[in-house]
């Protein structure tokens, strides 16, 4: 086994194991320093496939953006002396057996299938390419990105404004 | 890389798919939920890149993936902002808490 | 037949239409303003004035050929419906123009009496107004060419007698009396016009349909052959006819009227319940002598009940203390002499005794009005008596009339009378018993008129002293017309002198043209020879010798005072005395049968009405009303019961569908997750 197959399956196995964290674990926080490990393996993984500009965007956004955002929200949510946060899992066996079997449908769908595989390009940069297609064939969903963003902004502040000023009445 | 194929990753997404989906069926806080959906959000990007590396459009599988980071990072800050007003009214983040839109 | 036409004939009846129209409806202004004196001019001109045009009628008629003596007048188009042709015209004969002499001039007379009797009364112009719509009614019923026409008079003096009976309407019994007189009269009148009815039918069916007098003259035979129900219609016609008969001249059985109607005023009771109206029948049976010439049948029943009546009526009047009461009965009785003469073919001799009855029974009623004003008011003969002194005028010429009456020899009402018998006697409907009953009643009148005469003028008096201080003779208006109304009763019986006492009987001879005429089945006593003569006068011997009986019988009675009076009404344990003054309990037996079964069946009427027919009017309400409220149950537990438990069960539904909201997020991931797991297994297996 070469040094990247090991690689791979050792950032595989982190993914999932951070990722079992975030689902098993009782304390919050403990979930979100987590995910956010599942996230640096995502990013990993990304880079096994050649993606280095989402690689890059995964770890800016998703960790350093999206990961503080719901620290912040544990943070606020919680008094600070609680250490116990809670974090306590109800009906686990209803959805063990339901995840079981979707996941087994899924599997089998997956390694059953004979998967059209092209050859494999050259290992180059992606940023040019992603460029090229987000101001090319995909400009309009580029577009309509900023529009959502603006208005999740504009949303975000009116729902906890209206939220604070009803929990001063 | 000889030896890792398609399937190597999907079946990553598919763990990490299935590990956010316990999540979010499992969790009563309301961050707990969240971050399910972030578990899920990214086992689809996994799926989408792998296959647009071994389909041969690598750079639109990529576009994808920006785009679904770009909505979750949107739609974490709604959730959030949410999850913070729910905690301002019921001084607590407990789903099973939240039950005034009852029967 | 030859007819003239003229036109004043309809004047004879419309000039006291006018008088009456005139009082009537000014008659309380004109009163007020010019007196009586001015009503009195306005109701007496136009019945003289009548007077005056009849006696040209008279003289019109007697210028002519005895077969052509008939005047017509057309005043205008009335009725002409079908086959049915009745016009308003007026037409004289002989027989007519001895009605119209006697209507106009004993009733001129009268209204001049009036005048004098009813001074005092302050409805003087009311009295006046309807005995002009009298004499208009009564010329009408006289002259109406067709049957219609008469009975449109007919039942206009039956109007006029009820109003005038019932004049002074302040007292109740006078009222109830008018409304007899009415009631009975409208039975008769039923009769009348079923008989009217059933002539023109038959006349119809044969294909001469008429009510005109001079075409059913002419086409009488066409009925002669016809029957109804098996008998024949001439039969049935002629008795319906004379049922109206029996109504308007008081016979058996509708008589009853009669005597109550003396409540009016005597000059009523003279004008129409003696001389006029009540002999309205026996002239309509002289005018359609020719349909009962076809029916021998009803020609003995109108004889039988003439004479029925006539015994009947003179027993009553033996006992009757009122002297109204006692020529009430004496009108009746002599109506009953009338009828015989009808009933045996005698036309011309029952007009004739209707002529003299009229003289003489105006005459009387007249004196007997003359006493009661006299007396003040005084009407019963018990308290009467000794007046022949006081009242000079009135007895001498009461007793001028109550020999006409009685037929003493050489008064009118003697040959007349006589006439009667004999052809009682003589002709082929007659009998020996017909002439026996007249003879009776005869006597029996002869008893009863001189008992009134010697109770009211003879003897001491028993009147009430204030009131014998205050009598007195009338005025000259009422006394003027009793003396000529009493030379009448004297003189008119020379018209009808029979051959039998040398005479011509001219009043014979005046009416042969209306009654030779058409069917002359009856056969006239034409042969005079002198077996028949000696007959006749041995007849009339007899009728003189129980006349004079009767005088005896009531000069012993009450004038000697030789058997006292008393004592006889105690005979038999004065049974029969107390039948005849209770007039032979005839009115309560109408009172117990008619009134009360008439009154019963209006009860049972009125009790179907509110049982029976309100029972089913108000069934149905109730039916309804259950209806409506079985509507509201059904409504309530079904209708609604349905919709509530729709709307009951889609509540449940809804109460328990809503349980998915449990506001868990948890369960809703589930069913999101579920259902996603759901769909792909099924997919991708």
């Amino acid at each position: 086994m070469s040094l990247s197959v090991a690689l791979f399956y050792a950032f595989a196995a982190f993914t999932v194991v951070t990722a079992a964290g975030v689902a098993f674990s009782r304390n919050i926080v403990y979930s979100a320093f987590s995910l956010m490990g599942t996230l640096f393996g995502v990013a990993a993984l990304y880079v096994f496939l050649a993606a280095d500009f989402v690689a890059a965007a995964q770890v800016l956004v998703y960790i350093g953006g999206i990961l503080v955002l719901i620290l912040f929200a544990v943070m606020l949510t919680h008094r600070i002396a609680d250490v116990q946060v809670s974090n306590r899992s109800v009906g686990r066996l209803p959805a063990l057996v339901l995840v079981a079997g979707v996941a087994l449908v899924m599997g089998r769908a997956v390694l059953r299938t004979a998967w059209p595989v092209a050859p494999a390009l050259a290992e180059a940069p992606s940023t040019y390419a992603v460029g090229n297609q987000l101001l090319g064939p995909y400009v309009l969903p580029f577009e309509l990105a900023s529009f959502v963003l603006l208005s999740v902004l504009v949303g975000a502040i009116v729902v906890s404004r209206k939220e604070l000023r009803s929990g001063r009445d | 890389m000889e030896g890792i194929g398609l399937t190597h990753f999907l079946v990553v997404g598919l763990v990490v798919f299935a590990l956010g989906l316990y999540t979010v069926l499992t969790r009563r806080n309301a961050i707990g939920i969240l971050m399910g959906i972030e578990l899920i959000l990214n086992a689809a990007n996994i799926n989408y890149v792998a296959f647009g590396r071994y389909a041969g459009v690598a750079a639109d599988g990529q576009v994808f993936a920006i785009f679904v980071i770009m909505l979750a990072a949107a739609e974490a800050v709604i959730g959030l902002a949410v999850v913070l007003g729910i905690y301002q009214n019921f001084e607590s983040i407990d789903v099973e808490a939240t039950d005034a839109l009852r029967y | 037949m030859e007819i003239t036409e003229v036109g004043y004939l309809r004047w004879i009846p419309l000039l006291p239409l006018v008088g009456a129209a005139v009082n009537g409806v000014a008659g309380a202004v004109i009163q007020r303003r010019l007196g009586k004196r001015a009503i009195s001019v306005l109701a007496v001109t136009p019945v003289l004035l009548a007077f005056a045009l009849s006696v040209q009628t008279f003289l019109d008629l007697r210028a002519l050929a005895p077969e052509q003596r008939f005047l017509l007048d057309r005043v205008m188009p009335w009725l002409h419906v079908g086959t049915l042709v009745a016009d308003i015209a007026f037409w004289v004969d002989p027989l007519a123009c001895v009605m119209l002499l006697v209507v106009t001039g004993v009733g001129g007379l009268i209204h001049v009496y009036s005048t004098g009797y009813m001074h005092e009364d302050a409805s003087y112009w009311r009295f006046f107004a309807f005995l002009n719509l009298f004499t208009f009614a009564m010329l009408t019923l006289v002259l109406g060419d067709s049957l219609l026409l008469m009975f449109v008079g007919w039942e206009g003096v039956g109007l006029c007698s009820y109003a005038l009976i019932g004049f002074w309407w302040r007292e109740h019994v006078n009222t109830t009396a008018g409304n007899k007189a009415f009631i009975v009269n409208r039975i008769g009148d039923f009769g009348f016009l079923l008989g009217i009815l059933l002539l023109f039918w038959s006349t119809d069916a044969a294909g001469h349909g008429s009510v005109v007098f001079r075409e059913l003259q002419e086409h009488a035979s066409v009925l002669a052959g016809q029957t109804l129900w098996g008998v024949p219609v001439v039969v049935l016609v002629t008795l319906l006819l004379f049922v109206g008969a029996t109504g308007k001249s008081a016979q058996i059985p509708l008589y009853v009227w009669l005597p109550d109607a003396m409540q009016g005023p005597t000059p009523v009771s003279a004008l129409i319940h003696a001389a006029t109206m009540v002999t309205a029948g026996v002239y309509m049976i002289a005018r359609l002598h020719f349909l009962y010439a076809l029916a021998p049948a009803t020609l003995a029943v109108v004889a039988g009940i003439g004479a029925a009546t006539a015994l009947l009526a003179a027993t009553i009047g033996l006992v009757q203390n009122d002297i109204k009461r006692v020529l009430a009965y004496s009108t009746v009785s002599q109506l009953g002499y009338m009828f015989v003469a009808m009933g045996v073919g005698a036309w011309s001799a029952g007009i004739f005794h209707l002529m003299t009855h009229a003289f003489f029974k105006a005459c009387l009623f007249l004196g007997a009005g003359s006493v009661i004003h006299g007396l003040g008011g005084e009407q019963d003969m018990r308290r009467m008596g000794g007046l022949r002194t006081r009242m000079p005028v009135t007895f001498w010429t009461f007793l001028v009339a109550t020999l006409a009456i009685a037929g003493a020899p050489l008064t009118a009402g003697f040959f007349s009378k006589d006439e009667i018998l004999w052809k009682a006697f003589s002709s082929p409907h007659g009998s020996a018993l017909l002439w026996l009953v007249g003879v009776a009643v005869a006597g029996l009148t002869a008893c009863y008129m001189f008992r009134q005469l010697f109770l009211t003028f003879f003897g001491e008096s028993r009147a009430d002293h204030e009131v014998l201080h205050h009598a007195h003779e009338s005025p000259p208006s009422m006394a003027v017309p009793l003396v000529l109304l009493a030379a009448g009763s004297l003189l008119a019986g020379f018209v009808g002198l029979p051959q039998a006492l040398g005479g011509a009987n001219r009043f014979e001879a005046w009416l042969a043209p209306v009654f030779a005429h058409g069917h002359a089945a009856v056969a006239h006593a034409a042969s005079h020879g002198p077996h028949e003569v000696e007959l006749e006068l041995t007849l009339m011997a007899v009728a003189i010798g129980v006349a004079i009986t009767g005088f005896l019988v009531a000069f012993v009675l009450y004038q000697r005072r030789s058997v006292p009076v008393a004592a006889l009404a105690d005979v038999l344990g004065g049974i029969p005395y107390r039948v005849l003054l209770n007039k032979y309990y005839v009115d309560e037996l109408y009172q117990a049968v008619f009134v009360r079964g008439t009154l019963l069946l209006s009860r049972l009427g009125a009790w179907i009405d509110a049982t029976i027919i309100d029972g089913v009017v108000d069934g149905s309400a109730r039916l309804t009303a259950l209806a409506a409220r079985l509507n509201r149950l059904f409504d309530d537990y079904v209708v609604d019961a349905l919709v509530n438990f729709c709307a009951n069960r889609t509540y449940d539904v809804g109460l328990r569908l809503r349980r998915v909201q449990t506001g868990g997020i948890n369960a809703y991931l589930y069913v999101i997750v579920g259902t996603v797991a759901f769909v792909l297994i099924a997919r991708l297996m």
